[in-house]
């Protein structure tokens, strides 16, 4: 066994802290760590609540990217993806969910549905056209339904927006318009 | 209040004064709360919201509101052509979209007089419908296993389900909404190799049946508590019009396939699965739970039988081409979905899009006899019997 | 009991009350008055034991004529012996009499067919709506029904 090597010159000092020290930005770091651990709500509504379960199952396993925690109330989650169709008769209680998250929140239109009222968009006199009529949307994904690695991609693009988010700007509560149901 | 005037459901006695510590039966008394169960709740399986009555954790009586995904299915039957309304029928029970496909197919195919579906097709959609309802069961068993707090046979469940989704998905393109058999036969042909690729599966699925058991079915919590929970009596379930595996788990051998086959189910041999009340009551969660995994075996005999002898040929009939145009008339059909008895009742009057369709879904019904069968039971036996019902929102609302 | 004795049996028991009946249609059926319906149902529920409803379906045939309710009844044995009932009723005043207490599953389908075509079930023990929200307006199924504008301030139409 070798003895570690002792630490004599300042030029041998210098050398160790580069390994040990990493200097990087709050806003950078916070970000990262934030944006490995975005839980989602449980919240399924139709068909694309049945992939959204996929995605967190053996083959897709989202847990590999810190959103495994599927959470049953929404005062404990940070993303609400809205898998599936939304009724009028749906529409008051999406709202409520979505202003019982606290901030920061993030909001996923998983399908058709959602994004624009889909396949029902024209006769369907019960439908929602698009849930950001109710609530503000920060990434779409289209299909009926999306694959799992279509969600995927719509939780990687949510991460970016975390990821580059500043703490300066985090009050985000003004920044969103207001929009009611009622 | 005791137990026994709960389950009459009898109204507060007027003796009953304000400040009474006890009621006549020397009981402490209770007060009455109203809990309001959905629409988001993570063991409703969708939007179900359920407003239950509780003394205590007791149930006394529950009402099911649905209507939150009602997304009028019927009008866009009578607004879009018909070839274009298999696609809704896909959106109705999303976990058996071939049963939906074939159901509403099925009642087009009557009104026309003189149509015969080419064998080939016949055997690709009871491939189909059976693989479809082995997959919607192992999804059944697996999110009732999560509801009552077993996470793991989830996973397992849905490791095979992949497997029969990426074989629809080679077939049809589709993981969910195959849009797949319509009227005249099926939309694309099967190759060999796909052949090849079910049988594969079949010898690969047959084993996994034992995993589940062991997992499952032999295990004591879970058996403790589904056993002589949600007792459904044969003649009530008649009363509220379940099918499916709710009726069968009540002891009653009612099959659509083996009733009045539809397809050529009569070519194929298999049984009828029904409960025996091997967990202490017949027609309780656990015979519901035990016939769903019977009836994924016998459906993979199903499969298999037809793999084995799927002849060559048209996929389909050459008569239906282009706009769907079937002659004046109404015809009523139904057949055995996962869940129970799909009915479609289209009315004809001779031009491309229906004049009216209604469906008769088995989950509409299955959920209306849940208030009957839980009063009396605690609030967490209700999850096991909401779950043991496996209700899909989808046809419900329609 | 095969289905040519129960029609015959039938138009034994209710004769003319019985308008008009097809017994070897797509749909085997009979056409009644709502009058004979609650007494038609009783006998066919004790007497012939059909102890299942499967479906209720509501047709509306256009102003003209009239809203069409068509009940599916059936025995749930091996043999699945089926009839189905039609009944006529005027478009402004849509009224059956209900059936709950013979079939209890008529009880969801009769709410159904009151939310989205109107039909007004006489002693029904709670007929509200079943599928559209509480204050929705009008029922959709019927043929010159729009949808509304706005719900509640959100934009409903988009084309």
């Amino acid at each position: 066994m070798t003895e570690p090597k002792a630490l004599s010159t300042p030029l041998d000092q210098a050398a160790s802290l580069r390994d040990n020290i990493l200097i990087t930005q709050v806003d950078k770091l916070i970000g990262w760590t934030r944006k490995n651990s975005v839980w989602p709500m449980t919240f399924g509504l139709a068909c694309c609540a049945i992939e959204m379960m996929a995605t967190g199952a053996s083959s897709y396993d989202i847990d590999r990217f810190g959103s495994g925690p599927f959470r049953a109330t929404p005062r404990q989650s940070d993303l609400m993806i809205v898998a599936g169709t939304v009724t009028n008769k749906m529409a008051p209680r999406v709202k409520r969910l979505y202003d019982q998250m606290p901030e920061p929140k993030y909001v996923l239109a998983m399908g058709a549905c959602t994004v624009s009222g889909g396949p029902y968009i024209k006769y369907g006199y019960h439908v929602l056209k698009g849930v950001d009529r109710i609530v503000p949307v920060d990434v779409y994904v289209p299909g009926c339904p999306p694959r799992p690695e279509a969600l995927l991609e719509g939780l990687f693009r949510i991460q970016e927006k975390v990821a580059k988010e500043r703490i300066l700007d985090r009050n985000r509560v003004g920044a969103r318009p207001s929009l009611l149901v009622e | 209040m005791s137990s026994e005037a709960a389950r009459t459901l009898t109204p507060v006695p007027a003796g009953l004064s304000r400040g009474r510590m006890l009621d006549q039966d020397g009981d402490l008394r209770t007060e009455e709360m109203l809990l309001n169960m959905g629409p988001q709740h993570p063991a409703t399986h969708g939007v179900l919201r359920v407003v239950v009555r509780t003394d205590g954790e007791m149930v006394i009586d529950c009402e099911p509101h649905v209507g939150y995904l009602h997304r009028c299915f019927e009008k866009h039957c009578e607004s879009v052509s018909i070839l274009q309304s298999v696609l809704y029928t896909d959106r109705l029970d999303y976990l058996t979209a071939m049963g939906n496909n074939w159901g509403f197919s099925m009642a087009i195919e009557k009104l026309f007089p003189d149509l015969v579906i080419p064998e080939r097709a016949q055997y690709i959609r009871i491939i189909c419908q059976e693989l479809n309802r082995i997959a919607s069961h192992l999804l059944a068993i697996g999110t009732y296993g999560m509801d009552i707090g077993a996470i793991t046979p989830f996973l397992y469940c849905f490791r095979e389900r992949e497997k029969i989704l990426s074989i629809f998905e080679a077939i049809c393109g589709q993981r969910l909404n195959y849009n797949y058999i319509r009227p005249g036969g099926v939309a694309y042909d099967v190759d060999d190799r796909m052949v090849q690729t079910i049988k594969d599966f079949c010898a690969y699925f047959r084993p996994k049946a034992l995993e589940y058991d062991d997992l499952l079915s032999k295990n004591d919590i879970f058996i403790r508590r589904t056993a002589k929970v949600g007792v459904l009596r044969p003649e009530t379930a008649i009363q509220y019009g379940c099918t499916g595996p709710v009726l069968r788990g009540s002891g009653l051998a009612r099959d659509l396939r083996r009733d009045m086959p539809y397809g050529i189910y009569d070519r194929f041999d298999f049984d009828v699965v029904v409960g025996q009340g091997e967990a202490g009551a017949l027609g309780d969660c656990y015979d519901r739970y035990i016939v769903r995994i019977r009836e994924m075996e016998q459906s993979l005999r199903i499969v298999e039988q037809a793999a084995a002898k799927i002849p060559g040929g048209e996929y389909r009939s050459p008569k239906i081409k282009g706009k769907i145009r079937p002659p004046k008339g109404e015809a009523y059909t139904r057949i055995e979905n996962s869940r129970g008895e799909l009915g479609f009742y289209v009315v004809s009057d001779g031009k491309d899009i229906a004049y009216r369709v209604k469906c008769r879904a088995p989950s509409f019904h299955n959920i209306s006899v849940i208030p009957e069968i839980s009063r009396g039971s605690m609030v967490a036996d209700l999850i096991a019997i909401i779950g043991s019902m496996d209700i899909v929102l989808g046809e419900v609302d329609r | 009991m095969d289905r040519s004795t129960l029609f015959e049996k039938l138009r034994q028991k209710f004769g003319p009350r019985i308008i008009e009946s097809d017994e070897n249609g797509l749909v085997p059926s009979v056409r009644i008055e709502p009058a004979t319906w609650p007494e038609l149902a009783q006998s066919l529920r004790d007497d012939f034991r059909l102890d299942y409803l499967s479906c209720l379906t509501g047709i509306d045939r256009g102003k003209g004529q009239g809203l069409d309710a068509i009940y599916h009844v059936e025995r749930m044995d091996a043999a699945r012996l089926s009839i189905s009932v039609r009944i006529r009723v005027p478009y402004e005043n849509p009224v059956i009499p209900t059936v709950e207490h013979i079939w209890r599953t008529a009880d969801w389908h009769e709410r159904e067919a009151y939310d989205l075509l109107g039909f007004r079930f006489e002693g029904h023990h709670n007929l509200v709506r079943i599928l559209c929200a509480e204050d929705w307006e009008g029922h959709p199924l019927r043929k010159d029904y729009k949808s509304p504008d706005t719900y509640h301030g959100v934009r409903n139409n988009v084309v």
